[in-house]
């Protein structure tokens, strides 16, 4: 799915926590939003899944306009940066939770949503811990269930928010192939927060560097690195 | 450094000698003994002075099965309301961000503070058949004042803090992103909050309730103020037994004593296990 965010700006009380910005992600796109924090980036991702809505300007996705469309009507799976797994559930019943959530007229049946879930598993390589606790399983293990859970509602992208910030070298480096294996199968439209160049650099095909709430360079990585367009994207770069 | 050695301790660093623990032991279980088990022990000792059956029998006489009947519905309408009204402030100040928002901690703290006796007199004040809104009431025949309604007024001003302050602590520990994952899969409001927030926050909830009821079922001052104290009719438990203990009714008051304390023993007791359930639950939730 194209996204549009089409002069989108963002103050919380006294702050402005994303001047107008304007960005174009192409369909089936990976896309990185890097920049320190209290670049606006976060605020930018929740702003596409409907957690938070613009001061103004418009979002619209395949060019229908959807700035003031609920957060549950949107269809964005998102990954949350603690996962915020349900801890209170099982592995299996936090990937099923958005398919029972449903309405009862586009409801799966019992049998199809555990079809779909084994499915799930299996695609994130755990197909043993359905009946494990959250508690129960490691960071890494957490993360890709948060991918299942956030991919079970058959969403139209997939926001990602700091997705691979709370673990360790080793780990991030096998996620980040997994998300893009995953990305790559599915063909959705990507976008995630980031503040680690590497992981930008690496890992997406376009890379959007941003700034105290403004887009400071839109590009492949290739580009940002051997042409960075501000003096910020340079020092940023070097750091 | 060779005398290094000799300052390696055998315990602990954060623990105390063996003398001085036992010390501070014995003076919390003194101290506990002296001025909670002894008079909890007189109180069943001075009911069953005169034989089980003489308090059995001073239980069953109408004025205590009325005093009986009206704690256990006062508490019984008290306490779910206030589980409700608990449940709302907290979500209020730990979800949103709004105006006023200190005021309304500081409010909910008010009964806390705010001397029961005192909290009786505004109810009056505000309902007694002199006010305006009270005189209209008893003119409608639903008078507040020396009635039901101003006794379960009472008892909902003082059991206010329980739940919410409970509740409080626990939301914000567990944050909003439970809840913006659930919206974000596509469930509404209603169900986010009946498949992710209470149950995440039914131990601190059930614990709250149990701390209301048995402040509920025990408040004197408050209802004490509103009620009138008419036999039969509007005294509750603890206003009965002041009344038989001024009348030198020794067993009737001690028995519906002992009956008041077995049920905050009860309410301890459920406490107690709900608390190593809970530990239990909190222990797997942090094991991240």
């Amino acid at each position: 799915m194209h996204i549009d965010i089409d002069e989108i700006a963002k103050t919380f009380g006294t702050t402005t926590a994303l001047h107008p910005v304007t960005l174009a992600i192409p369909s089936g796109a990976l896309v990185a939003l890097l920049g320190p924090s209290g670049s606006g980036k976060t605020t930018l991702l929740r702003i596409l899944g409907g957690l938070e809505f613009p001061t103004s300007g418009r979002v619209l996705f395949d060019a229908e306009d959807t700035t003031g469309l609920r957060v549950q009507e949107r269809r964005a799976g998102f990954v949350f940066q603690s996962y915020a797994l349900f801890r209170h559930m099982t592995v299996f019943d936090n990937i099923a939770y958005g398919l029972r959530a449903r309405p009862r007229a586009t409801r799966p049946p019992k049998a199809e949503i555990a079809r779909r879930v084994t499915h799930l598993l299996e695609l994130i390589q755990l197909p043993e811990i359905g009946a494990r606790f959250p508690s129960q399983l490691s960071g890494g293990q957490r993360q890709r269930v948060a991918l299942a859970r956030a991919l079970a509602i058959e969403p139209r992208m997939l926001l990602l928010d700091e997705p691979f910030g709370a673990l360790d070298a080793k780990v991030r480096r096998e996620l980040r192939q997994g998300l893009r294996d995953i990305h790559d199968e599915t063909g959705l439209t990507t976008v995630f927060v980031t503040h680690d160049q590497d992981e930008a650099m690496e890992l997406a095909d376009l890379v959007v560097v941003m700034s105290m709430g403004r887009i400071e360079q839109v590009g492949r990585p290739q580009d940002i690195r051997t042409r960075p367009a501000t003096a910020f994207v340079r020092d940023f770069l070097s750091a | 450094m060779s005398d290094t050695a000799l300052n390696i301790r055998p315990h602990a660093a954060t623990t105390e000698a063996p003398l001085a623990r036992a010390l501070l032991i014995a003076l919390a279980i003194g101290t506990l003994g002296l001025f909670v088990l002894a008079p909890l022990a007189v109180v069943f000792a001075e009911a069953l002075s005169k034989g089980l059956g003489a308090a059995l029998r001073s239980l069953a006489a109408p004025e205590a099965r009325s005093a009986i009947r009206l704690t256990l519905l006062t508490a019984g309408i008290a306490v779910p309301l206030n589980a409700a009204f608990g449940i709302a402030a907290a979500w209020a100040i730990t979800k949103f961000d709004f105006r006023g928002k200190a005021l309304l901690i500081t409010l909910i703290d008010l009964p806390f503070s705010v001397s029961p006796v005192v909290a009786g007199l505004c109810l009056v004040l505000l309902f007694g058949a002199n006010s305006t809104l009270g005189g209209w009431l008893v003119a409608q025949g639903m008078p507040v004042i020396f009635a039901l309604p101003g006794i379960v007024l009472a008892t909902l001003f003082v059991t206010f803090p329980f739940v919410a302050r409970e509740l409080i602590p626990v939301m914000i520990e567990q944050g909003r992103t439970e809840e913006e994952a659930a919206l974000t899969l596509g469930a509404g409001g209603w169900r986010t909050f009946l498949s992710v927030t209470l149950p995440n926050i039914r131990w601190a909830l059930l614990y709250g309730v149990l701390l209301a009821n048995a402040r509920a079922m025990g408040e004197f001052g408050a209802v004490a103020v509103v009620s009138g104290k008419i036999r039969g009719q509007t005294a509750t438990m603890p206003i009965t037994i002041e009344m038989l203990y001024n009348e030198y009714l020794s067993v009737a008051a001690f028995s519906l004593a002992a009956l008041l304390s077995a049920l905050a023993l009860v309410t301890l007791i459920l406490k107690t296990l709900l608390e190593r359930a809970h530990s239990g639950a909190l222990a797997a939730g942090h094991r991240s």
